[in-house]
């Protein structure tokens, strides 16, 4: 479970989070949506201290990460995160992207790591490119193995920055597949993103964020449908 | 012409033992300023000043100044102060692995900058510790962008290595000019270490080609 409160970030004398009050429930997929600048990203990376909020609080399953102690690095090793663009270790093959950290982090036995990491490519669909270097695969798969990587630290939560935005049109759909399947098995997820059909079709709940400040958050199908702010309503005609 | 090089053959080994010492100081010279280099380039990109400051100071001084002027001051002027005869090869290894370490120390951090930031961001999102990210993750990146550059360094330090003649350490330079005064012949023995020195290089330049071949097959 995460939950925020008055979260506000500012760079400078740019505040691109203001007060933002949330609560996320364990196994729910909350899908992110707003023009950009809007903050959407900030409040993400927020969430594993990627950036650290200038003030407010965070909560994950009940302790609190915004204080003075905590230690970041514990904080991250349960939650997952995927990035625009994936990020992976060129320098490694796809296999010790995805075992690297389980090895390094968690003190996971080589075998084991290999085992696990095996599974999570088969069901990305990559068990065929577990000795392929990154350079070698195309925008879709390197984010599948993005997402593997960050499953193979077995997190409880999983932050997706538009994962999809950076990919080809034809590529879209295979990341898609992989996160549908991801939520239908009880992760909790995440996902600041432009693809609005899978904001629709899979997020429990849709947070729409404009100028640093959340301005409606609700059920799917009530938010596309019968937006309630005019905000809302004008981004939803630009985009739909 | 008065060219002779029959004149020299008997000096030839004795010039040919010069490539020893210099062999000798300059690996050790390298070896010392890639350490402290390194040191000193991850000072500069700490974000903590006290660490950022001094390294930056540091590098300010032995690039600001010229580098015989720092080998005289090794060799001549701090054992004045300290009443401390220190023998040639430790202020020659001084004096050049403490000026080099200036230059690394540039090229690495620049290396580094150089590394994709998300990269960064990557590593720490898995939980990943610095240093850990530091060795796996970001500096064999970084290699790859130092690589020419330090080539480059080793290079000039080696034919600079021939400065160490004016303190008297027996290089290739400094045999090569004994030879010169007692044949009272200086063209054919300055040019039998020219060849010498070019040849160093040119082995140095080929093994540097043959790394970055190497480090690009992950490409």
């Amino acid at each position: 479970m995460i939950k925020t409160m008055n979260l506000s970030k500012s760079f400078g004398e740019l505040n691109v989070l203001k007060n933002i009050s949330t609560t996320i429930e364990q196994g729910e997929v909350v899908a992110v949506i707003g023009p950009s600048g809007s903050g959407k990203s900030t409040f993400l990376r927020c969430i594993n201290l990627l950036e650290n909020p200038s003030s407010g609080h965070i909560w994950i399953n009940d302790k609190e990460i915004t204080g003075p102690k905590v230690n970041k690095l514990q904080v991250r090793k349960n939650i997952g995160m995927v990035f625009q663009h994936f990020h992976l270790f060129p320098h490694m093959t796809v296999l010790e992207n995805v075992t690297y950290a389980p090895m390094k982090v968690k003190h996971i036995k080589k075998e084991l790591a290999e085992k696990i990491a095996k599974e999570l490519l088969q069901r990305v669909g990559l068990n065929d490119k577990v000795d392929a270097y990154p350079s070698r695969l195309s925008g879709g798969q390197k984010q599948r193995v993005a997402i593997a990587r960050a499953l193979a630290m077995d997190p409880e939560i999983m932050l997706f920055d538009e994962p999809t935005s950076a990919l080809d049109p034809e590529m879209v759909k295979e990341v898609l597949d992989v996160m549908k399947y991801l939520a239908t098995t009880g992760m909790t997820m995440v996902v600041v993103t432009h693809e609005m059909n899978f904001a629709k079709e899979v997020a429990d709940r849709i947070i729409f964020m404009d100028d640093g400040k959340i301005m409606e958050e609700g059920e799917p199908q009530e938010f596309f449908t019968h937006p309630k702010t005019k905000r809302a309503s004008d981004f939803l005609a630009k985009v739909l | 012409m008065n060219l002779d090089f029959s004149q020299i053959v008997p000096s030839i080994p004795f010039i040919l033992e010069g490539i020893g010492a210099t062999l000798k100081f300059v690996s050790v010279s390298i070896l010392f300023g890639l350490l402290l280099g390194t040191i000193l380039a991850l000072c500069k990109i700490s974000n903590k000043k006290w660490f950022k400051w001094p390294a930056d100071i540091y590098t300010s001084i032995f690039r600001g100044t010229p580098l015989i002027l720092q080998l005289m001051i090794i060799h001549y002027a701090i054992p004045q102060l300290f009443l401390y005869d220190i023998p040639v090869f430790l202020s020659a290894v001084l004096a050049f692995g403490l000026n080099s370490a200036a230059y690394v120390s540039e090229i690495i951090r620049a290396g580094i900058m150089a590394v994709d930031k998300g990269q960064v961001e990557a590593a720490e999102a898995l939980g990943v510790p610095y240093p850990s990210m530091m060795v796996n993750i970001i500096l064999p990146q970084a290699l790859k962008n130092i690589l020419p550059a330090m080539m480059n360094e080793f290079i000039t330090l080696t034919k600079e290595s021939a400065l160490v003649s004016t303190i008297g350490y027996m290089d290739l330079m400094r045999r090569a000019e004994i030879v010169g005064a007692q044949l009272y012949r200086n063209f054919e023995p300055l040019l039998f270490a020219g060849i010498i020195y070019w040849v160093m290089i040119f082995i140095l330049t080929n093994i540097g080609s043959w790394v970055e071949r190497r480090m690009r097959q992950s490409d």
